[in-house]
C-alpha cells in the first residue's frame, strides 16, 4: 500500500464524470422522472406562464376605463370595488369555514380516539360526503334546509321558531356546504395525526403528575400543532376555491360573490380572458399568502416540533 | 423537552390507513383508572351534539334528494303525495344520461391509467433518490394540488381553446390530469418508502435485472398502493367540477357538470325532481364504484402486511 | 448440490475504495479470497465493512480499485450478472411470495426449466429444514425461520460467492448460536465461499477461516482467528479481541522485547509488540483474564503487581467479572474465581509477557501523512 498506487486510483476516479454524477444522485433512474416533469411543464407551467402573460395584455375596454397600459387589469382588480370586494367576501367565507372545521374536529377526534362499537361504521359514513360532491350537497341543502324543507318544518312544528329560517341562498348556505364537505376531511386527517402521537408520551406526562388539561396543552397539542397547520391549510384550500356551491346555495351576486365566481364570469360570460387570468392568478396569490402566514406562524410558535411535513 | 425527543415522535406522516392498530394500543394505556370521571364532562356532550348535528344534516340532505327524486308533487307537506319512477326516465332521456355517464367513466378511466403510468415511476425516483433540484421538482408537483383549480384552470382552458381542443373529451381528460398526476405521485411516495430497498437489492442479487425488479417485486408490492391511489383519483375525477366545467361542452360534459348546468340553465333551471334524480344516479354510481373498488382490495390489510415483514 | 460449475480459483480485491461525497468509507482494501474460504469482515458500525460487502455485491459502485475473479474484472458487471448470493441483515424476503417462491425466485430469473426449479427448491427447503413451511408467507414465520429462508434463497443459486451482511444481528442470543452453527455447517457441506460481515468478534472468530478487521474504512489486520486473537497488530485490534484494559503509559526503559512503562501512579513491565523508544507514549493492552487477583501470601516473583479497590462485582457463570480502580484512578477489568467484596483492596498480578505494548497512534498512516513524514525525515 504505497502512496503511488493510491494516488493513481484517486486520479482515475476524478476522470469518471458519470460516476461523480451518480454519486450525487444523477443516474439512469432519473429517466423515470422525465414523463412526469415534461407533463407538468406542458400542462401546468406553460399554461400558467401563458396566463401570466395574458394578464399584461388587457382588452382595449379595460385600458380605456382604468388606464395603466399593460397593468390595466391589475389596476382594475384593485380599483374596481365590484371585483376587489370579492377578495374580502372569499376570505370571510373560507377562513371561518376552515377554522370551524379544524377547531370542531379537535375535540371530536380526541373523544373518539378510543375504540367503541360502531367506530368503523361511523368513519365509513364520514366518507359519504365525498360521494355526494359539491353539486349534490347543494341540491340536498336546497331541499332539506329550504323554506319548506324538513329542517324548518321540524323546527316550526316543535315550536322552536315561528317563521322559517333563511338557511340557503345566502352566506349560511355556502358555509353549511363547506362544513359538510370539509369537516369529514378535517376530522379524518386530524385523527390520523393524533394516532401518530405515541400514547406512551401522554402516559409519561401522567406519571410526572400532569393533569388532563396540562397533558393536552403541554404535550399533545404541541405535537399535534404541525398536523393541525397542515389540516387547516388543506381545508382552507378547499374552502377558498369554492365555486359551484357559492353559485347554487349562495347569493351569487351578493354575499357569496367569491373570486372563483368572478374569474369564471370574466372567462365565460364577458369572454375577457386576460381579466379572467388576472383574477385567477390574484386568487392564487391571495391563497398562497394565507398559506405562507400559517407556515410562518407554525414555525414561530412551535420551533421544537416542526420539521418535515409534520 | 429536547429537540430529538420531539423529532423521533413526530406524528407519522406516512401512516395513512393503519391507524386502527394504533387506536387499539392506545386505548389500553389511556383508559387508566381515574380517567372515567372526566368522560361525562360538558365536552362529551359537545362532541356528541356536534357529531349528531353533522349526521342529521348529512342524512337530511341525502334522504331529501332521494325522496324528492321519487316524489310526484312535493310542496308543502312532510312527504310527497305520490311516488313515481317517472323522473328518472325523463332525466335519462332528456339529458342523454347514458352518453354522459359513458363520458364520465371514459374520462375517469383514462385519467387513472395515464396518471398511474406517469406518476408511479416519478414517485419511485422521489422516494428513492436524492438529486440536485429535488426540492424544485417536489414543488412543481405540489403546486397543482395546493393552488385553487380555477387559478390554473382558466389559463389552461384558454390554452386549450387556442389549440382548438375546447369542449372535447380530450381536453377534459388533459385538465383532469393536471392535479391527478401530482396526486398519484404524492400518495404513492410513502407507499414506496415503506418498501425496504434491500428487497430490491435482494432481487438483483438473485439475478433480476431492473425490469424484472420492477415487474416481479415492486409492482406486486405496490398493487395495494396503486389501487388506493387509483380509487382516490377516480373519486376526484368523477367529482371534479371546476376544471371540467371550464373546458367541457355539451358532448363532453361529465355527470357533475351536467347536473350543474341543469340547475343553472336559463329560465330558472329544470324541474327540481329531474335534478334530484340525476343526483341520485350520480351518488349511486359513485357508491357502486367505491364498493367495487373496495371489494378488490383492503388497503389497510395489505399495507400492514408489507410493513410487518419489513419491520422484523 | 455441487458447485463445480461456478467455482473459481481466487477472487482478488485490489485497492478497492469507496467514498461518499468526499468522505472515505473504504480505503485501499486489498484481499485475495480463495475458493472455499470463509472470510469475516469485522469492525464497529461505520467502519466500512458493509460498504466493502456492498461493493463486492455490486450494489455500490467502486470509486477506486478493481475486483477480479481469476484475473477477470467483475467490478464492471451489474449485481445481477455477478452470480453471487447475498443474505441481508433484515432478511429482505419478498413479502408477497411464499417461502418456496422466494427460494425459487433466483432460479426463475435464470430461466431454468420448471422441473429443475422444483427439484432445487425442494433441496433448498430440506437444507434449511423448512419443508413444512413451504407454502407460508414470510410474515408468518419467526425471525430465525425467515433468516433460514433468506439463506436458502441465496445458496440455492449455487453462487460463486455468498455474501452475508450481519445475518444474525436481529436474532435473540440463543437462536444466534444455533444459526451460527447452521451457517458453518452449510458453508462446509456445500463447499461455499463466504464473505461474512459482523461487528461481533466472537461470531467472527468462531465462523471464519480468516478475519479482516476494519476501522474508519481502513484495514487494521488480516489473519486467521488464532493470529488475531494471540497477536493483535495494534491496540484497536487488541481492543476488539477482548483486551478490555487499555492503559496509556510512557516508556521508561527498554530491555530486549520487554520494556518498563509507567504513568503517574502505575509502573509495569510489558512486552513490546510494536517498536517504541524511551519517552514514547504507548498503550498497554491486557485481557481481564490475564489480570489475576493474587491470593494473600502467594509468590509474585517476576510478575507485575497492582494495588486496586474493588468497585463492582458481576457474576458470570463460572467466574466473576470485577471492576477495580487503582490508587491513581485507573479503572481496570479483572476476572476472579472467588468474589471479592466491593470496597476491599486487592492485589492484582499480571505476567509481563501477557501485557502488550502498542503505539498510541494507530499503525495505518494515510498517504499524505506518509509523504509528510518522508519530507520531515
Amino acid at each position: 500500500m504505497t502512496s503511488a498506487t493510491s494516488t493513481a486510483s484517486r486520479s482515475k476516479s476524478s476522470a469518471s464524470l458519470r460516476h461523480r454524477l451518480a454519486e450525487r444522485g444523477v443516474d439512469t433512474k432519473l429517466w423515470l422522472l422525465v414523463p412526469a416533469v415534461v407533463f407538468a411543464l406542458l400542462l401546468f407551467v406553460y399554461p400558467f406562464a401563458y396566463g401570466i402573460g395574458l394578464t399584461f395584455q388587457p382588452l382595449a375596454g379595460t385600458q380605456e376605463k382604468w388606464g395603466g397600459g399593460f397593468f390595466a387589469n391589475y389596476i382594475a382588480f384593485f380599483k374596481d370595488a365590484f371585483v376587489f370586494d370579492s377578495v374580502w367576501l372569499t376570505m370571510r367565507l373560507a377562513l371561518p369555514a376552515a377554522l370551524f372545521n379544524v377547531i370542531v374536529s379537535i375535540p371530536i377526534a380526541f373523544k373518539l380516539r378510543g375504540k367503541f362499537r360502531g367506530k368503523r361504521f361511523m368513519q365509513t359514513l364520514l366518507v359519504l360526503p365525498i360521494t355526494l360532491g359539491t353539486v349534490l350537497t347543494a341540491q340536498g341543502l336546497l331541499i332539506f334546509a329550504g323554506r319548506q324543507g324538513w329542517l324548518n318544518r321540524f323546527l316550526m312544528e316543535t315550536g322552536i321558531i315561528s317563521e322559517p329560517l333563511q338557511l340557503v341562498n345566502n352566506y349560511l348556505g355556502v358555509f353549511f356546504s363547506l362544513v359538510i364537505s370539509g369537516f369529514p376531511f378535517a376530522y379524518l386527517l386530524i385523527s390520523s395525526y393524533l394516532s401518530g402521537i405515541d400514547p406512551s408520551l401522554e402516559a409519561a406526562a401522567k406519571t410526572l403528575g400532569a393533569n388532563w388539561k396540562q397533558r393536552f396543552r403541554r404535550v399533545t397539542l404541541p405535537l399535534l400543532a404541525p398536523g393541525l397547520a397542515t389540516t387547516f391549510i388543506l381545508t382552507f384550500v378547499l374552502a377558498f376555491s369554492v365555486f359551484p356551491s357559492a353559485r347554487l346555495v349562495g347569493d351569487a351576486s351578493g354575499d357569496t360573490r367569491v373570486l372563483a365566481l368572478m374569474a369564471y364570469r370574466a372567462f365565460s360570460e364577458q369572454l375577457d380572458y386576460s381579466m379572467a387570468s388576472t383574477i385567477a392568478i390574484m386568487m392564487g396569490v391571495v391563497e398562497l399568502i394565507v398559506i405562507g402566514i400559517v407556515f410562518l406562524g407554525r414555525s414561530f410558535l412551535y420551533k421544537g416540533s416542526t420539521g418535515g411535513k409534520g | 423537552m429536547s429537540n430529538s425527543t420531539l423529532k423521533s415522535t413526530r406524528p407519522g406522516r406516512n401512516a395513512p390507513p393503519t391507524e386502527i392498530v394504533n387506536i387499539r394500543n392506545r386505548n389500553k394505556s389511556s383508559l387508566a383508572p381515574g380517567e372515567k370521571s372526566l368522560v361525562a364532562s360538558p365536552g362529551t356532550w359537545f362532541v356528541w351534539f356536534g357529531v349528531a348535528a353533522f349526521f342529521i344534516f348529512l342524512f337530511g340532505i341525502v334522504i331529501s334528494v332521494l325522496v324528492d327524486s321519487f316524489g310526484k308533487p312535493w310542496f308543502d307537506t312532510w312527504l310527497p303525495e305520490n311516488f313515481t319512477l317517472g323522473w328518472y326516465q325523463e332525466a335519462w332521456n332528456r339529458f342523454d344520461l347514458s352518453h354522459i355517464i359513458g363520458v364520465t367513466l371514459l374520462v375517469a378511466f383514462a385519467v387513472i391509467v395515464v396518471s398511474v403510468v406517469i406518476g408511479v415511476p416519478a414517485s419511485y425516483v422521489l422516494a428513492r433518490s436524492r438529486f440536485p433540484g429535488k426540492n424544485l421538482v417536489m414543488l412543481l408537483f405540489l403546486l397543482p394540488i395546493l393552488i385553487p383549480p380555477i387559478t390554473f384552470g382558466i389559463p389552461l382552458a384558454t390554452v386549450m381553446y387556442n389549440f382548438g381542443l375546447g369542449r372535447t373529451v380530450l381536453a377534459v381528460i388533459l385538465v383532469n390530469l393536471v392535479p391527478s398526476v401530482p396526486f398519484v405521485i404524492i400518495t404513492m411516495t410513502p407507499f414506496i418508502e415503506q418498501i425496504n430497498p434491500s428487497i430490491e437489492n435482494a432481487a438483483r442479487m438473485c439475478g433480476a435485472n431492473m425490469w424484472q425488479v420492477f415487474t416481479k417485486v415492486l409492482a406486486p408490492l405496490l398493487v395495494p398502493g396503486i389501487l388506493a391511489a387509483s380509487i382516490l383519483v377516480l373519486v376526484r375525477t368523477v367529482g371534479m367540477f371546476d376544471l371540467t366545467f371550464l373546458v367541457s361542452g355539451p358532448t363532453s360534459d361529465t355527470l357533475v357538470v351536467a347536473i350543474y348546468r341543469a340547475m343553472t340553465s336559463a329560465g330558472g333551471g329544470e324541474a327540481r325532481q329531474l335534478i334530484s334524480s340525476m343526483g341520485v344516479i350520480y351518488t349511486a354510481m359513485m357508491l357502486v364504484i367505491l364498493i367495487i373498488a373496495l371489494r378488490f382490495i383492503n388497503p389497510t390489510q395489505l399495507v400492514a402486511q408489507v410493513k410487518e415483514s419489513r419491520e422484523d | 448440490m455441487s458447485l463445480s460449475a461456478n467455482a473459481f480459483e481466487s477472487l482478488e480485491l485490489k485497492n478497492v475504495g469507496r467514498s461518499f461525497g468526499g468522505r472515505d468509507a473504504l480505503v485501499d482494501l486489498n484481499l485475495t479470497i480463495r475458493a472455499g474460504e470463509f472470510i469475516a469482515l469485522l469492525g464497529p458500525s461505520g467502519c466500512g465493512k458493509s460498504t466493502a460487502l456492498n461493493c463486492l455485491a455490486g450494489l455500490l459502485p467502486l470509486t477506486h480499485g478493481e475486483i477480479l475473479i481469476d484475473g477477470k474484472r467483475i467490478d464492471v458487471l451489474p449485481s445481477e450478472k455477478r452470480d453471487f448470493g447475498m443474505v441481508f441483515q433484515n432478511y429482505a424476503l419478498f413479502p408477497h411470495l411464499s417461502v418456496e417462491k422466494n427460494i425459487a425466485f433466483g432460479l426463475q430469473m435464470r430461466g431454468l426449466p420448471k422441473a429443475e426449479i422444483t427439484r432445487r427448491v425442494a433441496e433448498g427447503l430440506a437444507l434449511v429444514k423448512l419443508e413444512e413451511h413451504a407454502k407460508k408467507l414470510p410474515g408468518q414465520l419467526s425471525g430465525g425461520q425467515q433468516q433460514r429462508v433468506a439463506i436458502a434463497r441465496a445458496v440455492v443459486l449455487e453462487p460463486r460467492l455468498v455474501l452475508m451482511d450481519e445475518p444474525l444481528s436481529n436474532l435473540d442470543a440463543k437462536l444466534r448460536l444455533e444459526m451460527r452453527t447452521e451457517i458453518r455447517r452449510l458453508h462446509q457441506s456445500l463447499g461455499l465461499t463466504t464473505v461474512y460481515v459482523t461487528h461481533d468478534q466472537e461470531e467472527a472468530l468462531s465462523l471464519a477461516d480468516r478475519l479482516v478487521v476494519l476501522r474508519d474504512g481502513r484495514v487494521q489486520q488480516i489473519g486467521t482467528p488464532e493470529e488475531l486473537h494471540d497477536h493483535p497488530a495494534n491496540w484497536h485490534v487488541a481492543d476488539f479481541m477482548g483486551y478490555r484494559n487499555l492503559i496509556d503509559l510512557r516508556v521508561e526503559s527498554v530491555t530486549g522485547d520487554l520494556a518498563r512503562v509507567s504513568g503517574p501512579d502505575l509502573s509495569l513491565t510489558a512486552r513490546l509488540v510494536q517498536d517504541a523508544a524511551v519517552g514514547d507514549d504507548i498503550r498497554v493492552a491486557i485481557r481481564p483474564s490475564d489480570l489475576l487477583v493474587a491470593r494473600p501470601g502467594a509468590s509474585t516473583d517476576g510478575l507485575n503487581v497492582i494495588e486496586a479497590v474493588v468497585n463492582v462485582v458481576e457474576y458470570q457463570g463460572r467466574e466473576f467479572a470485577v471492576g477495580v480502580t487503582t490508587t491513581g484512578g485507573q479503572n481496570l477489568f479483572v476476572h476472579a474465581e472467588t468474589a471479592p467484596t466491593a470496597g476491599a483492596t486487592v492485589t492484582l498480578t499480571v505476567d509481563p509477557a501477557r501485557a502488550l505494548i502498542y503505539r498510541s497512534s494507530l499503525d495505518i498512516v494515510s498517504a499524505e501523512q506518509q509523504e509528510l513524514a518522508e519530507v520531515r525525515g
